[in-house]
């Protein structure tokens, strides 16, 4: 039984970083309405900022997560500015390649700067955590409880931020419906900037809460964002708690998935999911959500 | 009709360079990159019939190039199955996959569509890379024999693969072209101009789009077969998605939704790449930007601006003669009038 707890708490571990990294992408979206194949080159960017900044700078860890999500923030802004924002007009095929084109960059800038060898951040607090241990026979290293944690303050935050603030307001407002948005004065450039901020900066954040258990390399955003999109198409684009649930689901299958099933076809597991709920349900799981 | 000759013309020129380029390169590498280029403007012509004519964004094409390598490489190294029986069932096996793949994602709207292909070609990847049972895994396939000889004609040096190629890629174009200009070529753009436009006007969707797809993936798994003779050697990379942006830079660099694009695309592009050898793997620091100007400033492509131009020119021509003739009329009116009152 303490097996089957152990792949629940490994699974809310990968789902809540799945679920931060899919959280940006279904807010872009409900901007951009087109799937932003760049967001996984942010989480990538945002590993890489904090590897700079725990290592040429010595900043401790927490420093190094602030510096990370402010400086993926401000790429994804620059990118809105400079590619996104001039193709609003333009058929939504020109977005997606122009994504595909952001996403060869930053990781071709990435690769460039750091080589393509693995790199890896030191756990802030090494070990694991004794009570649960003790209590309940689980082996949970501290560095996942802070994933755990962190996804959950997080997605805390955003809620708050979207339901009781008017800026959040104003980003529901723009998904919802862009010129209804425009024509009660919501300023779309603002909206957008703040948008592609938060996608960054949530991007950044699960990437730098998850490496200390995995590794640091240029492709490693192309898996988990594959799977970001699996996620909100399970949970509808757009769909702020569809996100969180996607990821959640997507996390958990893929850990029992690779228990019971096989390590390696792990990976596999979360597509085909995909293509089997697609096969039979073209809209997606909540097609309430899906615009 | 001056149209068309210059079209026939050009077409002609194209051809005779291709026959004469490898004598007016100084070594074989000329010939082998070039070989390699048409290859890849093959199974770009397909992904155009997808992307640029029915207006839909498959990112899974490098994974059925893959698979009609991988139908080549398999049979061949282990079954012992003759080149030519297997480059056949290559182009059939891509097409069958692309069958029920297609059937199952065209019912998915673009966005999603595009998601599910992207999933599908990491799903096939995947499989390649794991299933070393069949696919001899990251090893990948060692010693694929060259196509075998025709009659006389040999295909064991690269000279000869190259005429092979070439031609494979005129008959490529030839298909294409009478695909593009037949009434089911004008029912895949209905489909890229509207959905509901097209299907009011009776193009059954599903129908169509499935076939647009079977052809699409056709042209790439024949692409991959030639690829593994030509080669002769195949790894999971070749089902990588980076292998599908080239391929859409290829497409958009020569002209989204024309006939030559795809091949000018690949063409120059390939030697572009090649050019800036010195990059090595940050080739990508070139092509990701390049992507993003191209959607920009020129999402027409080479082809398609050279078109508008001329459609533009032939618009103000047209215009003009327009003009002229109805100031000749109303001077004639003019000239009338006063007899009426």
């Amino acid at each position: 039984m303490s097996l089957f707890f152990q792949q629940v708490l490994n699974g809310l571990t990968l789902g809540s970083v799945y679920s931060l990294v899919a959280l940006g992408l279904t807010l872009v979206y409900g901007i951009l309405h087109i799937p932003n194949f760049s967001h996984g080159a942010l989480f990538m960017a945002g590993a890489y900022a904090a590897f700079f900044a725990s290592t040429a700078l010595g900043a401790n860890y927490w420093v190094a997560l602030v510096f990370a999500a402010v400086v993926t923030a401000g790429i994804a802004v620059l990118s809105e500015r400079l590619v996104f924002s001039r193709l609003r007009d333009k058929p939504p095929l020109h977005d997606m390649i122009a994504a595909i084109g952001l996403l060869l960059l930053i990781e071709a800038i990435a690769q460039a700067i750091w080589g393509a060898d693995f790199h890896r951040l030191r756990e802030p607090y090494p070990g694991i955590w004794q009570w649960l241990r003790i209590n309940a026979g689980l082996v949970m290293p501290i560095q996942r409880g802070i994933i755990i944690a962190g996804a959950v303050v997080l997605m805390i935050a955003l809620h708050l931020f979207l339901t009781r603030t008017t800026t959040g307001a104003t980003i529901i407002a723009m998904a919802q419906n862009r010129e209804g948005a425009s024509l009660v004065g919501i300023d779309l450039t603002r909206v957008s900037m703040i948008t592609f901020a938060i996608s960054g900066a949530l991007a950044a954040v699960a990437a730098v809460l998850f490496v200390p258990i995995s590794l640091i390399f240029p492709a490693m955003g192309n898996l988990v964002i594959l799977k970001a999109f699996v996620i909100i198409i399970l949970g509808g684009m757009g769909s702020v708690p569809g996100a969180i649930l996607g990821g959640m689901v997507i996390g958990l299958v893929e850990s029992f998935g690779a228990f019971y099933v096989s390590t390696d076809m792990k990976d596999v597991i979360a597509f085909a999911a995909l293509v089997l709920i697609l096969s039979l349900r073209p809209e997606g799981l909540f097609p309430g959500y899906a615009r | 009709m001056s149209g068309l000759l210059s079209r026939r013309t050009l077409a002609v020129a194209a051809i005779l360079a291709g026959l004469v380029y490898p004598f007016v390169v100084p070594n074989d590498y000329f010939v082998y990159v070039m070989a390699l280029a048409y290859i890849y403007a093959i199974a770009a012509l397909g992904l155009n019939l997808m992307l640029g004519y029915t207006g839909h964004l498959n990112l899974a094409h490098a994974a059925f190039m893959a698979i009609g390598a991988y139908t080549v490489g398999i049979l061949t190294v282990d079954y012992g199955v003759p080149y030519w029986i297997a480059f056949l069932l290559a182009g059939v096996n891509a097409a069958a996959l692309g069958f029920v793949a297609g059937i199952i994602s065209l019912r998915l709207k673009h966005h999603y569509f595009s998601i599910f292909t992207l999933c599908i070609g990491i799903i096939v990847w995947l499989v390649i890379e794991k299933w070393d049972g069949l696919t001899h895994g990251v090893v990948g396939i060692m010693g694929i024999p060259a196509p075998t000889g025709i009659g006389p004609i040999r295909f064991d040096t690269t000279l000869a693969q190259y005429y092979l190629i070439l031609a494979m890629l005129a008959l490529a174009l030839v298909v294409m072209d009478r695909i593009v200009h037949s009434l089911t070529g004008r029912a895949f753009m209905a489909i890229r101009n509207g959905e509901p436009l097209a299907e009011a006007l009776g193009v059954p969707l599903m129908r169509t789009k499935v076939l647009s797809f079977v052809i699409s993936v056709a042209y790439a798994g024949f692409a991959g077969a030639l690829y593994a003779g030509f080669v002769r050697f195949l790894g999971p990379s070749i089902a990588a998605e980076t292998n599908a942006f080239d391929m859409i830079a290829f497409i958009l660099v020569g002209g989204l939704g024309t006939l030559s694009g795809p091949v000018i695309g690949a063409i120059m592009l390939t030697w572009a790449t090649q050019s800036l050898q010195f990059l090595q793997d940050y080739r990508l620091l070139v092509f990701g930007p390049l992507l993003i100007l191209l959607v920009m400033f020129m999402p027409k492509g080479i082809i398609g601006t050279l078109k508008a131009r001329q459609a533009r020119e032939a618009g103000e021509r047209a215009s003009a003669a327009r003009r002229e003739q109805a100031e000749a009329d109303a001077s004639a009116d003019g000239r009338k009038a006063p007899a009426h009152a």
